[in-house]
């Protein structure tokens, strides 16, 4: 099964990260994708740049509506996925949290919804 | 023997494990109990002509499997849609009946998983685990039949949709998981124990659900917390009889008359605790349990062994440092030298908010006031105690200790 392992964590606490602390996180993270590409479990996936780099589209009435943000009053805010293929909830959940951002973030994880066939 | 009650009992023993290894093949809750009510209705018609099978359970296990089978095959043809499990299970594969038991321990752990709402793993457990219809489930948990059917539905919809597997996790998860399973055994245990809303503590039937299947944990997975649980709920089950009077109203362990505890079960439950303290590390309901037992084996609170209850709780405080263990600490230690011992420790314990609101902290400081004689603090504390637990019984209990004051006076 494929799961999305959503990555939330407050942008507060990297703010207030040093170079060398944020420089060890981002190598930590890649040392995991490796292995998880070893593993054959990682399908992709990719941190994003900070909330305040966000956009959000909306139609309503045939109209596009483009708004700066969301800055949602949520404590976390989204800060990278990974597509991961696992066997079931039990080894997502395994994956998931090996992700170093779940020591102070959190991930959701969710199995992803297939598409029904096209017509 | 007659047919019928022989029928009966493989139903009563078999069919929580005939129904497991049926939610295994078939992948589904629902369609399971589907084909095992009619691999039951199958056996009522033929047991009486062929003659019971030798093994009862593999042959309701392989009708029911082969009912499921036609029941899937009927849905594709309506839908033209491949099921997963059909493309599992080809029709001609017999299924595997020979372990039938390790199929139950798996659907413990399923209705366990800490991936779904604790409500739900509740429900799911009395339903699936212990063969409990909804109506029972919902009345055992005091819930609208129709909120439970719905959390139940929703829970097997998660298990279904998000995968979470049939299995009985691997060894370096289990402590973890098995965690989880216990907490919701012990937590149906004392939802029957002491009923939070209402007017009657005990419930007996989801007190003993929870012994069976805690016994029925201790045969599947013989690891030391589950025996430890199994002594723990034993042990407090065993003075069901002796902690309410006529009325209902509550005694306290002090004035319970010993000879209406279970002896039976206080020695079943003491067996089991010797089985625990075999096997380490000794967690925290073993060390719950080896509390309970030391009250068990005292004739009256005066020859109680408080040393070896204090040095317990100080123990399980090491390992799960909460305000209430250290209340009950506090209590020990006062019953082993003296009120004011335990008042010391009791204040130190005042800076806990949620402890300020826990009525069992007034009732027990109310009460140490009383035994050294300072019967206003003892009057404000009971008084404390009362304004904050909504429970009948335990509401009477106070009353009549404010009741009890007013006349010492």
């Amino acid at each position: 099964m494929k799961y999305v392992a959503l990555v939330y964590y407050q942008e507060s606490i990297i703010n207030s990260m040093t170079e060398k602390e944020w420089h060890d996180l981002n190598q930590e993270c890649i040392a995991g994708v490796e292995r998880l590409t070893d593993q054959g479990k990682f399908v992709t996936g990719q941190p994003l740049q900070p909330i305040e780099t966000a956009t959000t589209v909306r139609v309503r009435d045939g109209e596009v509506l483009i708004s700066d943000g969301p800055f949602a009053e949520t404590k976390e805010q989204l800060a990278g996925f990974y597509l991961l293929d696992a066997n079931d909830l039990n080894e997502a959940l395994q994956l998931a949290g090996r992700i170093p951002p779940a020591r102070f973030g959190s991930i959701e994880v969710r199995p992803v919804r297939e598409l029904p066939p096209k017509d | 023997m007659n047919i019928d009650k022989h029928l009966n009992n493989i139903y009563r023993q078999q069919s929580r494990r005939v129904q497991a290894t049926l939610i295994r093949l078939l992948g589904d809750f629902d369609l399971a109990e589907e084909a095992m009510q009619e691999a039951f209705t199958a056996a009522i018609k033929q047991w009486p002509e062929q003659g019971i099978p030798d093994n009862p359970a593999a042959w309701l296990i392989k009708t029911g499997h082969r009912r499921g089978i036609d029941h899937i095959r009927r849905r594709q043809t309506a839908s033209h849609n491949l099921s997963r499990v059909a493309e599992d299970e080809p029709y001609t594969s017999e299924p595997d009946t020979d372990h039938i038991d390790d199929d139950l321990l798996r659907l413990i752990f399923t209705c366990c998983h800490p991936g779904l709402a604790v409500e739900a793993q509740l429900a799911l457990t009395l339903r699936e685990i212990c063969g409990l219809t909804t109506e029972q489930v919902a009345s055992a948990l005091l819930q609208k039949p129709a909120t439970t059917a719905q959390r139940i539905v929703r829970a097997k919809r998660k298990i279904r949709d998000a995968g979470i597997p049939y299995e009985v996790p691997e060894h370096r998860e289990l402590p973890e998981r098995l965690e989880s399973v216990l907490k919701v055994i012990y937590l149906i245990f004392n939802e029957g124990y002491s009923s939070s809303r209402g007017d009657t503590v005990v419930n007996v039937s989801l007190a003993s659900e929870a012994i069976r299947l805690a016994r029925l944990l201790a045969e599947l997975l013989p690891e030391g917390e589950v025996f430890g649980l199994l002594a723990l709920m034993l042990l407090h089950d065993s003075r069901r009889n002796a902690r309410q009077d006529a009325n209902g109203d509550l005694i306290t362990l002090e004035e319970q008359d010993r000879k209406l505890w279970d002896h039976g079960q206080i020695r079943s439950g003491l067996a089991w605790l010797e089985q625990a303290l075999q096997l380490a590390p000794t967690g925290a309901y073993t060390l719950q349990a080896s509390i309970a037992a030391a009250h068990a084996e005292a004739t009256s609170t005066d020859n109680t062994d408080w040393a070896r209850i204090a040095r317990l709780y100080e123990a399980l405080y090491r390992q799960t440092p909460s305000p209430v263990i250290a209340l009950n600490h506090a209590v020990a230690v006062a019953m082993r030298d003296t009120p004011e011992e335990g008042l010391k420790l009791l204040d130190q314990l005042t800076g806990h908010k949620a402890i300020q609101n826990y009525y069992l902290f007034h009732a027990a400081r109310a009460d140490l006031f009383r035994r050294s004689g300072d019967l206003p603090a003892a009057k404000t504390a009971y008084q404390r105690a009362l304004a904050l637990t909504q429970q009948g019984p335990e509401q009477r209990f106070l009353n009549q200790r404010l009741t009890d004051l007013d006349n010492a006076r």
